[in-house]
């Protein structure tokens, strides 16, 4: 029907976000463009030693320095002396004299001075005697040494059965860096009543207030945490960085206080990717039907928790990959080393052992003689089927569809010129040379928090009128992030409320808890908060509209056949705001063999990497990534596609060039000179498609999209680079070295698949 | 020392100290906050300004250095028609995510687009080569460049 009110910008639309504006003018306020009024800088002194006993700190020097404002030890500490995530918080605010720093980096004073480079000088003016002692740097030895954060172990059918077809191998995973092009920063500001407000980049700010409130001995009322603009995330800014120093500062000198890290500084101000080496044994029968997995993954978890006890979870449960697999022994574990600590990145566990459990799957397909394609669908799991730990998919799991459809998708034409070529402007790759191959991967993944977690989200929806016309304000404490859930927040009020201007208030800890942006969650857990809010709000408008008042629609109070009634903003005498705390259904624990329903939900992926090697050379191009992903349904397919090729990138950085080089427990490349990110000329082509199958508990069927193509993608693009060079590549990135078969990884130990290390 | 630039066309002046670069005077002087600091080591263009027409990491040159010059940042990128059709290409596109590098393929873009209107796939992954961006993998980057060439 013509001319019935129709609302612009709802879910499923293509919806630019309403902060690009800003953001293209400059104009997008991120956490490192914040100022006040007699503003000061912070700097943090760090160890250079990743293992040492503190023996004395001499701070005078330092304070007596021009501009120097204030210089803070572990001496001035107010309240608790630690912090961390979970329930474990185990990490030094500052590390003091008679206490052992555990990783090169770890903060030991604090400085703040009128300009950030008198802050420099101080920063390195403040003298700290070290005894230094050995560093424990080999995670496996580690393990040996009861030095253990958290070890998994699951066991499912018979853990000893035997199979027709047999296939072993050893797989390592380097340790990649979020990278976020956003400094860690802040800007804190006291309130003057012994208070405190901080502007700061994070991901979850009612877990950094927990923290932030405890280190300050203050009430949480009296920390204000608010999000400042947020230039990337990916995990990075799950843990602490700046924010009880900063306060700590501000507290201190009584002045605002803005602290942002360098990049050499963020490289060892936050956590990485956990690497990983995994010894897996596959079994199937003749036919390649998986009778038997059996594995061992050994994580390096970095000098203190973060996040390692569910990265091992994840690490351990989605460590056969999507498949039916009737027999599993499988032990997963993290050590305590004197690294950097290990914990959040994108795909979080699920991305190391999918490398292991893919690249498995094509030697077993090698071994029965059938294709890579077709040992994936023998063996894809459906909705119904058990997960290794038992828990059954009772959601979508189109993994044999998406498969399907990955290879219906169209093949990138042969290189265009030089410059595609494997080193490119480089001029190395002779045309002749080059090898095109494609490999492939499948992936899977838990979305939102899991084993128990009381997860929930808060969202508060206000309808009122504005100069005579209805607007929409909503206020969550969720942290935007670049993912786009702000679009999200906006479309799903104006789906719910029929109007089509929707403000978002800033977040801050004045409302309820939204928890973390992260395990791909927002959309299902603040989005669902959102949409129960505002269906409040509605209810309570319809009630003042009356029959036969029936929906909401282009500004309207509408019939059952969508014609208009009434204007909403006529109902608005008085606004109509409501709050909801949305929860996701419970999960439960892990019993001692690893079995229980640890989990909500879980989205698939299905991806196919086209490469071009010249074996020779050692040098390789990625010259396409296919994706079909399994959504649920795409509120957004603009954002949805400009995550998977998000992701996809950073999976193109994991297995070609990404990499955090440590030595004796130092990184080495803390720079964007020699930790290398994928540019402009690496990015392949991406082709990709959505699978829409509506997620029975999900809001409005949708699930969360950001992390799966980071997941199976490098396993993808390192399996087409085998294809093609014909090498074994067990480790991901692939070293030029290894391409050109010069050397070969080798297994750091003997090690047996489904045992713990000894 | 003192140091007088013209910035967007505006003449402006600030004392800085002797090793401050030209991204810390814009940012830390003179309330320019859009250009970003991202690597401050040349590698990411999150910084990208036009010094005297020419794309420059802000990050890289000194504040000293830029005395005198003629300065254009991502705030003035909205004062002629290139730079206009470059930001409401980004945001049609979906080429900005979390954005912290979006300021820096606004300059680089609209430079590369003054040069060349009509630039090739090659060309436009050449020319932005300089400029990092860790959420987008950069494909909406590409269609908002030749959206945006498109519409001159």
């Amino acid at each position: 029907m013509l001319g019935l009110p129709r609302t612009r910008g709802v879910i499923g639309e293509s919806v630019p976000r309403p902060d690009a504006p800003a953001k293209v003018r400059g104009a997008f306020d991120f956490a490192s463009d914040l100022h006040a009024e007699d503003m000061l800088y912070g700097r943090t002194v760090r160890s250079p030693h990743p293992h040492a006993v503190v023996r004395r700190i001499e701070t005078s020097a330092a304070a007596a320095m021009p501009g120097v404002r204030c210089v803070l030890t572990a001496a001035d500490l107010p309240g608790k002396p630690y912090y961390g995530l979970d329930k474990v918080r185990d990490q030094p605010v500052l590390v003091g004299v008679g206490e052992t720093v555990r990783y090169a980096g770890e903060a030991i004073a604090l400085v703040a001075a009128d300009h950030p480079e008198q802050a420099r000088a101080a920063a390195a003016a403040v003298q700290v005697e070290y005894e230094v002692l050995e560093p424990l740097t080999d995670p496996v030895q580690a393990l040996i040494e009861g030095q253990t954060l958290r070890n998994l172990v699951i066991r499912r059918g018979n853990p000893d059965a035997g199979a027709d077809v047999v296939v072993k191998g050893f797989y390592e995973v380097g340790q990649q860096d979020q990278a976020p092009l956003g400094p860690e920063a802040g800007l804190a500001i006291p309130d003057g009543e012994g208070g405190v407000d901080l502007w700061v980049a994070t991901q979850a700010l009612h877990v950094d207030l927990r923290q932030v409130a405890d280190a300050l001995a203050l009430p949480p009322e009296k920390c204000r945490i608010r999000l400042a603009g947020v230039g990337g995330a990916f995990g990075a800014r799950e843990d602490l960085s700046m924010q009880i120093h900063g306060c700590l500062l501000a507290l201190r000198t009584g002045r605002p206080v803005k602290m942002w890290y360098g990049r050499d500084e963020s490289f060892v101000g936050h956590v990485h990717r956990h690497p990983a080496w995994m010894w897996y044994e596959h079994g199937a029968d003749r036919e390649g039907n998986l009778v038997f997995v059996r594995a061992t993954i050994v994580l390096d978890g970095g000098a203190y928790a973060s996040s390692s006890h569910a990265v091992v979870a994840n690490a351990a449960i989605f460590g056969c990959g999507p498949y039916r697999v009737p027999n599993v022994l499988m032990w997963c574990g993290a050590a305590r080393t004197n690294h950097v600590p290990n914990g959040a990145m994108r795909g979080f566990g699920a991305v190391q052992s999918c490398f292991a459990h893919e690249s498995q799957m094509d030697r077993l397909a090698t071994a029965v003689g059938i294709s890579p394609l077709e040992i994936r669908l023998r063996n894809a799991m459906r909705s119904g089927d058990r997960l290794i730990t038992g828990q059954v998919v009772s959601g979508a799991a189109p993994v044999a569809d998406l498969i399907r459809r990955c290879a219906e998708l169209p093949l990138p034409p042969p290189p265009a010129d030089r410059m595609a070529l494997p080193g490119g402007a480089g001029n190395l790759a002779e045309a002749a040379d080059v090898k095109r191959a494609e490999g492939w991967a499948i992936g899977y993944k838990n979305i939102a928090y899991s084993e128990g977690s009381d997860d929930y989200a808060t969202a508060r929806v206000r309808l009122e009128r504005r100069n005579g016309h209805a607007v929409a304000l909503v206020k969550t404490a969720a942290a935007e992030v670049g993912q786009g859930l702000v679009t999200i927040c906006q479309q799903i009020a104006r789906t719910e409320l029929g109007v089509e201007e929707v403000e978002l208030l800033p977040a801050d800890t004045l409302i309820g808890d939204a928890g973390s942006s992260s395990a791909s969650r927002q959309t299902w857990m603040t989005g669902g908060a959102v949409r129960e809010a505002a269906r409040l709000v509605a209810g309570e408008l319809l009630r003042r509209a009356g029959p036969p008042g029936r929906g909401l629609a282009g500004g309207h109070v509408v019939d059952d056949e969508g014609a208009p009634l009434a204007p909403i903003a006529l109902l608005l005498d008085e606004p109509i705001e409501r709050e909801f705390e949305h929860h996701h259904r419970r999960t439960g624990k892990l019993d001692e063999h690893g079995q229980g329903d640890a989990h909500v939900s879980f989205m698939f992926v299905a991806q196919r990497a086209v490469v071009d090697v010249d074996p020779e050379a050692g040098l390789a191009r990625v010259a396409q990534v296919a994706t079909v992903q399994d959504v649920g349904l795409a509120l957004n397919p603009l954002q949805v596609h400009g995550q998977i090729e998000g992701a996809v990138a950073q999976g193109v950085g994991l297995a070609t060039m990404e990499e955090i080089q440590t030595r004796d427990g130092v990184i080495r490349n803390a720079s964007f000179t020699d930790y290398l990110l994928p540019t402009a000329l690496d990015m392949p082509e991406v082709v990709s498609e959505l699978v829409e199958e509506a997620e029975p508990d999900a809001p409005y069927g949708a699930k969360g999209v950001g992390e799966p193509p980071l997941i199976s993608s490098p396993a993808a693009i390192c399996a087409a680079m085998r294809a093609a060079s014909g090498r074994e590549l067990c480790r991901i990135p692939v070293r030029p070295e290894e391409l050109a078969g010069i050397s070969e990884t080798k297994p750091p130990r003997q090690l047996t698949p489904g045992q713990p290390p000894a | 020392m003192r140091v007088s630039l013209e910035v967007n066309g505006r003449p402006l002046a600030a004392d800085v100290w002797e090793g401050e670069s030209l991204l810390y005077m814009l940012r830390e002087r003179l309330g320019l906050w859009g250009s970003k600091n991202a690597c401050e080591q040349g590698e990411c263009g999150s910084c990208s300004v036009l010094l005297d027409g020419d794309l420059v990491c802000a990050c890289l040159v000194l504040a000293a250095a830029a005395d005198g010059a003629q300065i254009r940042t991502v705030e003035g990128m909205a004062d002629d028609r290139i730079g206009r059709a470059v930001q409401q290409a980004m945001v049609e596109a979906g080429g900005v995510q979390c954005g912290f590098c979006t300021p820096g393929f606004v300059v680089s873009i609209a430079d590369l687009l003054s040069r060349d209107p009509h630039p090739d796939e090659l060309a436009v992954r050449e020319a932005l080569a300089g400029n990092i961006c860790r959420c987008t993998g950069y494909v909406r980057i590409f269609e908002a460049v030749q959206k945006a060439a498109a519409s001159l």
